[in-house]
């Protein structure tokens, strides 16, 4: 009996380490693919490209599922980018991601606002902020201007407004294969995203 | 030489362990639906089923008889099933991913298998030696294999011909899987055991 207890408590406790050893020793890290692709997309989760989030259409580019011109936030240089990475030839954008749009920031008209939180939750990087039957407003900061929390809005308070450039926010225009000539072009503007 | 070739011969056809002895039924109704699963499935089967029978005879003869514990057989038997298959899919996941991709969801799966547990009991009924065990475990994959591929093949053309309303599906699967069984039967008297 003890005997018994003994062995298989022994035997049980040597495949346990056994198991526990190799979940460490060879443990595997996720596609490196996903991970490379999804550093590339702008992370927004905005959902505009028909996926649930910037990781799931980084996974569905991998498995060969989706197109890479899908990306209205990350525009013509994150396709760019995707075409260089995997090889592939440059798409030209569709869709909603066709229309090059200034970028805009969502601004909430305050008179008008019924404080109902629909914009709030459908926000994907909680750049609302309020509560219910207060006044919304948006954190200008964390605002990615991807234009979700419009349908939802009731009494349509949400506008976009176009940012301008000023001397603050002007940056340098984002190298393209076509601007560049020979020097390793297109992994230059692959690192400049 | 000849003892091997009649184990061989006679695990595979005459006693086959899914069309004669019905073990492992759930995996032949379940992954049959597809020729190339049923492939996937029959390799990592193969596989699985000689590596636990080596291990299991290993376990019984060099710790369960000494220790006279056979009584505890089948859960020492089912502990060392399940650590099999659980440490091959970690180091086959690490160290050869396209395997893994081959066989990889089918792995677990095997290990409630009953054919798994069966093969490694009957090789103790019949006091099998280690070559022997070795020889049945592989014999009984080889015929587990061989029905799973040629019902997955009846199975997808059952699948586009003309079955009865009331037949449809399962229904006609386990007539096939019947029919098969009879057709089995006539290997019987092939090898006198």
């Amino acid at each position: 009996m003890f005997i018994a207890v003994l062995a298989i408590s022994a035997l049980a406790l040597l495949f346990g380490l056994l198991l526990g050893y190799s979940a460490i020793h060879f443990r595997v890290e996720g596609d490196p693919i996903v991970e490379k692709i999804n550093a590339l997309l702008p992370q927004t989760q905005c959902g505009q490209c028909g996926h649930p989030g910037c990781r799931p259409y980084a996974e569905a580019i991998a498995s060969d599922e989706s197109e890479i011109n899908l990306c209205p936030p990350g525009g013509e240089a994150t396709m760019i980018a995707l075409a260089d990475l995997l090889g592939k030839d440059p798409v030209p954008l569709e869709g909603v991601a066709a229309e090059e749009k200034p970028f805009a920031l969502a601004v909430i008209d305050e008179q008008e606002c019924i404080g109902c939180t629909l914009c709030i939750q459908a926000c994907p990087v909680d750049a609302i902020l309020g509560a219910a039957k207060q006044m919304h407003t948006v954190i200008e900061g964390e605002c990615t201007g991807c234009e979700l929390c419009l349908p939802p809005c009731p009494v349509e308070c949400i506008h976009m407004i176009p940012v301008g450039v000023d001397t603050g926010s002007w940056k340098w225009p984002i190298p393209t294969p076509d601007s560049l000539e020979g020097t390793g072009t297109a992994a230059a503007a692959g690192q400049a995203c | 030489m000849k003892e091997y070739a009649l184990i061989l011969i006679s695990t595979v056809l005459v006693n086959n362990f899914v069309l004669v002895k019905f073990l492992g039924l759930c995996p032949f109704m379940g992954v049959s639906r597809k020729l190339e699963t049923a492939v996937g499935m029959g390799l990592a089967t193969t596989f699985v089923l000689t590596l636990s029978s080596i291990c299991s005879y290993l376990i019984n003869e060099y710790l369960l008889i000494p220790l006279e514990l056979t009584y505890l057989r089948t859960i020492a038997f089912i502990l060392v099933i399940a650590v099999v298959v659980q440490f091959t899919e970690t180091v086959m996941h690490k160290t050869s991913p396209v395997l893994y991709q081959v066989l990889g969801i089918f792995l677990p799966l095997i290990t409630t298998n009953c054919a798994v547990l069966g093969v490694a009991l009957l090789n103790v009924q019949e006091r099998h030696g280690f070559i022997e065990s070795a020889l049945y475990g592989l014999g009984a994959a080889g015929g587990f294999s061989l029905v799973l591929v040629l019902f997955a093949a009846v199975r997808e053309r059952v699948n586009v011909s003309d079955v009865p309303e009331p037949f449809q599906g399962s229904a006609i699967a386990l007539i096939t899987a019947g029919l098969m069984s009879m057709a089995f039967m006539g290997f019987a008297g092939l090898v006198a055991s």
